[in-house]
């Protein structure tokens, strides 16, 4: 049967299977369809709720100014999808082509894409975490419960980790009048994905809003009282802080387990894939039947030397899986490579955050425009001479222009002038991230890998 | 032809009523120099890259070659500093968002909504008022008082001061208006005279806001602390309310009218509108796009040499980004030349781009929907009595003078 034949019968009745039914996953299957796809489509979650956004959790929601069950993700069009809700993949038969779920089920398929995303982390200590008031942020069940307890007026909120959805949460706390205290390991909040500069912005923000806020150390151990519910947290500096709802906020882990022993390229770091968004097996080789898209793949990227990355963003979510749904129904030659550049916002303390590139990758920053001090102005990082990311606080106008230097290989610095251009933006500054060998969470990049055409390519485990 | 002559038929007033053949023509060399040296920019990505480019100034200050000559934009060197529109950050920033405070999101996100009702009083009274339908100017006697009477109210400037006003803007926006020849200076000087008169009095008003504010702009603007930003001076309290003021109804005029003869041009879609007041919303949008009132932005410049296209601006250069021309770049939109309000994503550059992207938009929107829709339902059988109309002098803020309308009554 020829190629052409096949594409042609997998269009009009073949069987497509997406794991992971939330963002990456609806917009994957909106996009089979509007290409034409009229064969069965199954949609896969392991959460009892039809696709939401997650974003709104970790503020409007947590501020109580929209419900949990209202974040619905809007539909593009409809996708007539048989939909297989609250039931987990389980394992993956890579040569009998089926997907086993919980229930004893199995779903076989022509073409899968794996949209699992990741989990929150949670707190390791596992009896501490089962402390009544012990709370992580991923879902909508989260975010519900959280909000609840919120609700109730805690005497104190205590948040572990200062990334973007760990100052987030302090942010919506602060703004319900709650007295918040943020623990971070690293010397200041959002370092790990912008560096000390923007870092100790980030710090005084969070400070002038009242904020209790701790950085360089690490909390060692959470206090129950004899009723079980969380009473204080011990800090490595000795101190101890009382209250009664703790946040854990300590990063993402892949959801990935299910495929072990699958021999997929599958693990800590997520899924290998190409740019076409195939996964790649753990000898290395690409699949062509098996797809991913969203927090849970690493794809290489040929603006950022073809590291592999793996993107905790909204947008880069949503294109990796109009990318993926596109190729999975197109022969070589018509796949497109998913060559978005990374893009992330975050609001907290009334500021909008934005960044573009990857500023985490930058070794040197330049206040192009605006004023650290007014909290208002664009960093653009700069690597190797070149022009890697850009973060705005309150400017959001600008960026694009940025963007345009980043996929350019614009030089850095930036050898012109630009309007607003202030004393800070005289020279470029070391953009101060932490060495890498010390483990922060809340970068929402992480960087490894090689090039594809270094035969190393094959899937190696992460270092943490 | 060269490409110099182009600017100048698009200037020319014979071609008012359809500029589009020549944008057309334009776009085929997206960055053209003028033999004064200004640069032309036409097609939507180039336009649309400028207006979110630091390296852009909107401050007159930064042309190399003084604003005296046939191009010039009066407010340079009116004895006003100038507006917000014609600063960059950080003053720019600081005015606008003070200007913001009063309103729109976050501090008063609900203002323009909650004018919903108001406005559409005014549309019900206005229409109400036509009187003689077998012919009508709705120019005069609609998109015209609509827009004056909201914006009036809002700012809190006396509607019967109109006629003494009208004057003045009249004379300013026609010093906008990019022509050649004849004496500049005269017209600078006559432009700037106007600014200042309109400016002494507003000055009054605010120095009566002061004593006894209301719950306008203008005592807002005068007795408002900003956080951070402070308080506005009352200099720029008045800079800022010339700007509002004009801005306010000499572009919402147009789109309404040229809405309304675009509408009548297009009887399935008027049609459709009648019996569906919600498809206003992407009819305005998709008339931002297709008939949009500023037509270009002049005089804007660069700091540094910029390249673009393969030419590269010289610091200094006057630059002028034809928003309309954009608008219909076939690069950008499929079937540009066609008015089609069900087409999928309209991100026109009628609102232009940027920081400097329309103050007004939201109220702009809600006024252009909200007569849209009421006149569609209530004329009943409207009919153009002149196709093309006669147009206003200006190349910028392009619009018909007068659209004379006939129908067969006003429905209830
Ligand atoms: C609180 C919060 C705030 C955020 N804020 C921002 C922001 O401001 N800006 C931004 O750019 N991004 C933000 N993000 C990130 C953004 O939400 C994610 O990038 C996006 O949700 C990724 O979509 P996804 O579909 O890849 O993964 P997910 O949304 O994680 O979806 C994966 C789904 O697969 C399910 N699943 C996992 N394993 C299995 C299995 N074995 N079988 C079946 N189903 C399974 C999961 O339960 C989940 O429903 C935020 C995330 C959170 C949690």
């Amino acid at each position: 049967m020829s190629v052409d034949g096949f594409l042609q019968r997998l269009r009009s009745e073949g069987r497509i299977v997406v794991v992971g039914a939330s963002l990456a996953g609806l917009r994957a299957a909106e996009t089979l369809r509007a290409e034409g796809f009229t064969g069965t489509l199954t949609l896969i979650g392991d959460e009892p709720y039809e696709p939401y956004d997650r974003p709104p959790l970790s503020k409007q929601v947590l501020l109580g100014r929209a419900s949990a069950e209202h974040t619905a993700l809007p539909r593009r069009r409809a996708i007539d999808a048989e939909w297989r809700l609250g039931v987990p993949a389980t394992g993956l038969d890579m040569a009998a082509k089926r997907v086993r779920l919980a229930d004893g089920d199995e779903v076989p398929y022509d073409r899968l894409l794996i949209a699992t995303g990741v989990r929150a982390r949670p707190w390791p200590n596992e009896a501490e975490a089962g402390l009544d008031g012990v709370f992580v942020l991923r879902t909508r069940d989260d975010a519900v419960a959280l909000q609840r307890r919120l609700a109730e007026e805690p005497r104190r909120v205590f948040v572990i980790g200062a990334g973007f959805t760990g100052s987030e949460i302090a942010s919506a706390c602060h703004e319900r009048g709650l007295p918040v205290t943020v623990a971070e390991r690293g010397d200041a909040p959002l370092v790990g994905a912008l560096g000390g500069v923007v870092g100790r912005v980030a710090a005084e923000l969070q400070r002038e809003h009242g904020v209790d806020l701790r950085t360089g150390v690490m909390v060692t151990r959470l206090e129950g009282d004899s009723a079980g519910r969380v009473r204080a947290a011990h800090l490595s500096d000795g101190s101890e802080v009382e209250a009664d709802v703790v946040v854990v906020s300590l990063g993402a882990t892949r959801n990935t387990e299910w495929l072990a022993g699958s021999g997929l390229g599958a693990g800590p770091r997520g899924i290998a894939c190409d740019a076409g968004c195939r996964a790649f097996d753990i000898r290395g080789i690409v699949t062509d039947d098996i797809f991913v898209a969203g927090d849970v793949a690493r794809s290489p990227h040929p603006l950022f030397g073809y590291q592999f990355l793996s993107l905790e963003h909204w947008g880069n979510a949503v294109s990796q899986a109009e990318i993926a749904a596109h190729n999975m129904l197109s022969d070589s030659v018509d796949r497109r490579p998913h060559m978005w550049v990374p893009a992330f916002w975050s609001s907290q303390f009334g500021v909008s955050i934005k960044s573009v590139g990857v500023p985490s990758m930058g070794t040197e920053i330049l206040i192009a425009q605006g004023a650290l001090a007014e909290r208002r102005f664009t960093g653009v990082y700069g690597y190797q001479g070149r022009v890697i990311g850009a973060v705005t606080f309150d400017q959001t106008r600008w960026l694009e222009f940025y963007q345009h230097l980043i996929e350019t290989t614009a030089p850095f610095p930036p050898p012109f002038p630009t309007v607003d251009r202030r004393s800070d933006g005289q020279r470029p500054l070391p953009a101060d991230f932490p060495d890498p060998s010390v483990p922060t969470h809340g970068p929402t990049v992480t960087l490894s890998g090689y090039s594809p055409a270094d035969r190393r390519i094959t899937f190696t485990p992460g270092r943490h | 032809m060269t490409q110099a002559s182009l600017l100048r038929q698009i200037i020319d007033y014979s071609n008012r009523p359809n500029p589009y053949p020549l944008y057309a023509e334009l776009r085929n060399t997206p960055v053209v120099r003028e033999p004064d040296g200004a640069y032309v920019v036409s097609t939507y990505w180039e336009i649309e890259s400028l207006l979110h480019d630091p390296r852009v100034s909107s401050d007159a200050r930064n042309l190399s070659v003084p604003p005296t000559d046939d191009l010039s934009e009066p407010e340079a060197q009116s004895a006003l500093p100038p507006s917000f529109i014609r600063l960059d950050p950080p003053e720019h920033d600081r005015l606008r968002r003070m200007a913001n405070r009063s309103f729109g999101p976050p501090h008063s996100p609900r203002r323009i909504n909650d004018m919903r009702g108001e406005l559409a009083e005014i549309v019900t009274g206005l229409i109400d008022g036509i009187g003689d339908t077998s012919r009508f100017d709705l120019v005069d006697q609609f998109s015209y008082p609509f827009p004056v009477t909201v914006i009036c109210r809002l700012l809190g400037v006396p509607r019967e001061d109109e006629p003494r006003f009208r004057t003045w803007v009249d004379t300013l926006v026609t010093g906008l208006d990019p022509r050649r020849g004849d004496d500049e200076a005269e017209r600078n000087r006559v432009s700037n005279e106007a600014r200042t008169q309109l400016g002494m009095y507003l000055a009054g008003l605010v120095e009566e806001r002061r004593k006894k504010p209301g719950d306008d702009m203008l005592s807002q603007l005068t007795t408002g602390t900003h956080g951070a930003d402070g308080s506005m001076t009352t200099i720029e309290v008045i800079t800022t309310s010339v700007l509002l003021l004009i801005a306010g109804h000499e572009t919402t005029v147009n789109l309404i009218t040229n809405g309304m003869l675009t509408l009548l041009r297009h009887p399935e879609v008027l049609q459709r509108l009648r019996e569906d007041p919600a498809y206003s919303v992407p009819i305005v949008e998709e008339l931002l796009r297709y008939e949009p009132p500023v037509q270009l932005l002049p005089n804007r410049t660069v700091l540094t040499d910029v390249d673009i296209c393969g030419v590269t601006i010289p610091k200094g250069a006057s630059l002028w980004l034809v928003v309309a021309s954009g608008n219909r770049d076939p690069k950008r939109f499929s079937d540009p030349e066609t008015f089609d309000p069900d087409r999928g994503d309209i991100q026109h550059l009628g609102f232009g781009s940027g920081i400097h992207s329309c103050f007004g938009a939201p109220l702009a929107r809600l006024e252009a929907q909200l007569a849209l829709s009421e006149l569609a339902r209530r004329l009943d059988n409207p009919r153009l009595l002149e196709d093309p109309p006669e147009y206003r002098q200006s190349a910028v803020l392009r619009g018909p003078r007068h659209l004379a309308l006939a129908c067969d009554g006003i429905r209830p």
